[in-house]
């Protein structure tokens, strides 16, 4: 008997975590998002040539910096999309816990770097954004309530989310940070319509939008010179949008030459939320287009994979994380092609910021966790095909 | 499938008569109820994910059409891609009183630079400094060179200059519409127009805004879209200003004097026909208002309005008029005149010895200061203040251009019988010709008060009664005497019946006292004498001439000669007929001719 333990080989329960890994994470997202980080390096080497400049350092400068942060966020987002489910939920909780407590500070130790928003904590050789770490862990805090509220006598989950989403976006406007507001209203409002939001309120709140937007516009003189500037048709060449209009202009198909733009010299924040003018000016139409295939390929999968998933918790997450990727990229780009009104918000994963990268990183390892393949329990679904049948 | 019993207690109760823990069985209900609410909602969320892939897809897909369709469009100008209606003619114009233009609107490009845009700064500079000659190369090279990002560097440039400025072929050169004031007849009326200059200004647009006369005084209305650019209607008749303001430069520079002014004023109406003031200015360049010497020497100084002096002799007749209104003398009393009239330690002294006595008549073609102060004496100053400004000669003139407020007569500080008696021949009270085109009116219309104005008016406008029809047509039959057979024998006109006062007063010198050599020469005169249509003052800034051996500066000589050419000149374009046969100066008129 004892032999039979002693001496035994010892052996793993299940797979090995590498192969295991390897063969269920979803390797089209990985690849795109790799593919997004190499995109950045290559603009960055564009766009942050004048803000290197005007900080008096060596032109490559943001470069490095960037290649740095890149390889830390890989890094963050391979070990994240290596944990299982309850392992990335228990780890949010804490960070969402750890951001809520740093967003709550930064009236107190936060600067606002001269330009009129406390959102960062200086740490000296970089500054932190805890906004960025809160928004993942937001959608999978929000996420569990809403699956814990779908169980037999679970707690009011939706309700609590809610309550918690409505905090998050009011400190976030406190800053002020309306942008982030917006994003982390949108991705518990995703997870709310997949977690099955009745088809009333939908209408209801799209028509609360619709009404809080004319009167603000009725209310707001900012608010209307930020609409009315939108809808007219001829823009002024001197604003941030008429740069940006005329750099892709300027681009054309493909582009006026690595390091011939002129666009980056006008605009300061050619290196973060208008860095797609600087892509459209140097590169050409060609890298925007393969940017944004890149950026759809990551969401229709992610999209596609979750549709499959049965679990309650992994699939709301897992929507709330990519459509917040999602949209954060179709708003940047979308301002720069004057489809929407300015609203700054830095393209994931290719814009400079080193928060953003890390943060953005540890998101989309969240999302590649949650896509990982696993039993759905097909044959129940083949079986009910077959009654339909 | 296994189905679901119809009782659910009914696994329950047969687990417990086998003594197994019915616990267990419980979990595997809700186990399988969980499953079951998972695969519903698994069901709906595939529909919802769907529509939100949907949505990806389409907004990604709208973002990439939009930037295709914006990378295959042409690049165009930026400044020029933004003109448009939006900065149409938006002042409205100025025409005189038969709708000929006077000023209006011209689009025109200003240039400015994007010095980092600039592919070679120093080229650019050089050959701007060279398109215009009034630029500073150095500066402008400065300019560019330096870490500026915007630089104006013309206002307005002409289509010449713009296809210039293009052939440069530098991007960082850049034009922005602009819409700017033209005055196309130049210098003519420049007073009264003043000028315009841009106000707030951008890159696409620049508000013009009136600076001086009536761009300025009507800048509101001119610039008020509400009155759908119905232009300004002035009182001026562009012809006849034109005619008056070449007779008066040729009287000037014949007289040598410094400066003139003349006025046109329609007697019943108070519209100013015609309004000179020399030397001017060309509006379209406005010079820029002088920082040292005397204000009033620049070209820039309304001699019309602004211009306050002692106009002299030409007071007179409102003395004599007074007396006659009140009923202390007719045309006819006898005056004493024995000089010098001394008062305190002044004394009133006349031109010439005129003898012991002269009737009110004489008074006036001869001109005596004495005369006249004896007159005033007898009216006493209350009454003379009270006549005067009634007159409006002791406030500044309602006409409608911006400086016409700057134009405040000079009071003397208390008005005591002396001032009464100088006052009485046209020294101590300081007004402006325009103050006197309106005091000779009211005497040429029959004894009302009209206010002198620029703008078009429909029919007489005749204000309040200042002196009874009888002495009005009194005063005129001796100032049409005073041209007759008094000082101003050379302002008859043939056919016009030039009735008129001279006034000849010496300068005051800036630190007191009076220049001996200087004078201000004027005449107030009005035709046809027997039925005033207009007035004309003209006053000339020391005038001085050589006429028989002698050098002259009074009124009779100098201003008369200028002011009778003027008549000849405008009296036709005004539509007076000249009257051929001589009449008496009584009110017949020819009925048929």
């Amino acid at each position: 008997m004892t032999e039979m333990v002693y001496g035994a080989v010892p052996t793993h329960v299940g797979e090995p975590t590498l192969p295991k890994w390897w063969r269920t994470v979803d390797k089209w997202t990985l690849s795109c998002v790799l593919g997004l980080f190499v995109v950045g390096l290559l603009l960055g080497l564009a766009a942050s040539v004048p803000l290197a400049e005007r900080n008096g350092f060596d032109n490559f400068h943001y470069v490095q910096r960037q290649a740095v942060f890149g390889s830390a966020a890989l890094v963050a987002m391979v070990m994240t999309s290596m944990m299982s489910p309850t392992l990335v939920r228990r780890l949010a909780v804490i960070g969402f816990a750890c951001a809520f407590v740093a967003l709550a500070m930064l009236p107190v130790f936060g600067t606002d770097f001269g330009k009129g928003a406390v959102r960062w904590y200086s740490l000296g050789f970089a500054s932190v954004q805890p906004s960025e770490f809160l928004k993942p862990g937001f959608v999978v805090v929000a996420a569990w309530m809403i699956a814990a509220s779908q169980h037999i006598n679970g707690p009011p989950g939706k309700l609590w989310s809610f309550g918690l989403c409505v905090t998050v976006v009011l400190m976030l406007a406190m800053q002020p940070d309306f942008g982030q507001a917006c994003l982390v209203l949108f991705g518990w409002g995703v997870m709310y319509f997949v977690a099955g939001a009745p088809m009333v309120l939908l209408v209801a709140m799209a028509a609360v939008v619709v009404l809080g937007g004319m009167f603000a516009y009725a209310n707001s003189e900012h608010f209307a010179r930020r609409i009315d500037g939108f809808l007219n048709p001829d823009v002024d060449p001197t604003t941030q949008l008429g740069y940006a209009a005329d750099a892709i202009r300027e681009g054309g198909l493909f582009g006026v030459g690595v390091g011939e733009g002129q666009v980056k010299w006008s605009l300061p924040d050619a290196h973060t939320d208008f860095i797609v003018a600087v892509a459209a000016e140097e590169y050409g139409l060609v890298l925007v287009l393969i940017l944004i295939s890149l950026y759809t390929t990551i969401v229709v999968r992610s999209l596609f994979r979750l549709m499959r998933e049965r679990d309650t918790f992994i699939r709301l997450a897992g929507t709330g994380l990519v459509c917040m990727f999602g949209v954060q990229a179709m708003i940047n780009m979308g301002v720069a092609v004057r489809l929407l009104p300015a609203k700054g918000m830095t393209l994931p994963f290719v814009s400079y910021g080193g928060s953003s990268l890390i943060a953005g990183g540890i998101a989309v390892g969240m999302l590649l966790a949650f896509t990982r393949s696993r039993p759905q329990g097909g044959i129940a679904d083949l079986l009910r095909g077959h009654e339909r049948g | 499938m296994i189905r679901t019993p119809l009782r659910p207690l009914a696994r329950i109760l047969a687990a417990r008569a086998k003594g197994e823990n019915p616990d267990n069985i419980e979990k595997e209900n809700l186990r399988q109820r969980h499953a079951e609410i998972q695969g519903k909602s698994r069901q709906r969320s595939e529909g919802r994910l769907l529509v939100l892939g949907a949505f990806f897809i389409c907004a990604y897909a709208l973002i990439g059409l939009r930037m295709g369709m914006m990378a295959t469009s042409e690049p165009t100008e930026p400044v020029a891609s933004a003109s448009g209606s939006a900065i149409a003619a938006q002042r409205a114009d100025i025409v005189d009183r038969e709708g000929r233009i006077l000023a209006t609107n011209f689009d025109t490009y200003s240039l400015y630079a994007h010095p980092q845009q600039l592919i070679d700064a120093e080229a650019s500079a050089a050959a701007l400094a060279q398109i215009f000659p009034d630029l500073d190369h150095a500066r402008i090279l400065k300019d560019f060179t330096g870490k500026r990002k915007f630089v104006w560097i013309k206002k307005k440039i002409s289509p010449e200059q713009k296809q210039a400025v293009h052939d440069i072929g530098d991007p960082g050169l850049l034009f922005g519409p602009r819409e700017m004031r033209l005055y196309p007849n130049g210098s003519l009326a420049a007073h009264v127009l003043g000028g315009a200059s841009f106000g707030k200004e951008d890159v696409d647009a620049a508000e013009v805004i009136g600076v001086a006369g009536v761009e300025r005084q009507f800048d509101s209305y001119l610039r008020d879209p509400a009155n759908g650019a119905e232009p300004l209607e002035l009182s001026l008749d562009l012809t006849v200003q034109a005619a008056a303001e070449r007779v008066l430069y040729g009287g000037m520079r014949l007289m040598n004097a410094k400066g003139a002014t003349s006025i046109l004023m329609d007697v019943h109406t108070g519209e100013v026909i015609s309004v000179v003031s020399l030397p001017d200015f060309d509006p379209n360049e406005r010079p820029r208002p002088p920082v040292s010497g005397d204000p009033s020497d620049s070209p820039l100084f309304n001699r019309s309005v602004q211009g306050v002096y002692e106009l002299g002799s030409t007071f007179k007749i409102f003395t004599t008029a007074q007396a006659m209104d009140l009923g202390l003398v007719n045309a006819s009393t006898i005056v004493d005149i024995r000089g010098p009239l001394r008062w305190g330690r002044f004394s009133i002294r006349d031109f010439h010895n005129y003898g012991n006595s002269l009737s009110v008549e004489r008074i006036i073609i001869k001109s005596s200061n004495i005369g006249t102060a004896r007159l005033a004496q007898q009216i006493g100053a209350e009454r003379q203040r009270d006549f005067l400004s009634r007159l409006g000669m002791l406030e500044a003139t309602p006409f409608e251009i911006s400086e016409a407020s700057g134009g405040r007569p000079l009071l003397p500080p208390n008005w005591s019988e002396l001032s009464a008696m100088t006052i009485s021949y046209g020294h101590g009270l300081s007004t402006s010709p325009m103050h006197l085109a309106a005091g000779y009116s009211a005497i040429a219309n029959g004894g009302h008060y009209v206010s002198p104005t620029i703008l078009k008016q429909n029919g007489p406008q005749l204000g309040p009664r200042v002196m009874s029809e009888d002495s009005a047509a009194a005063s005129r039959r001796m100032l049409r005497q005073v041209v007759t057979e008094g000082t101003a024998s050379f302002g008859e006109v043939a056919g016009y019946q030039v009735g008129g006062k001279t006034g000849t007063a010496d300068k005051p010198k800036p630190s007191g006292g009076y220049y001996d050599n200087k004078v201000i020469a004027t005449f107030a005169s009005m035709f046809p004498a027997h039925d005033p249509k207009y007035v004309l003052i003209v006053t000339l800034d020391e005038p001085s001439i050589i006429a028989y051996g002698e050098e002259r500066r009074t009124a009779g000589w100098t201003a008369v000669p200028v002011a009778a050419e003027m008549i000849g000149r405008i009296a036709p374009l005004l539509g007076l007929r000249p009257q051929v046969e001589p009449v008496s100066v009584t009110d017949i008129t020819l009925t048929s001719n």
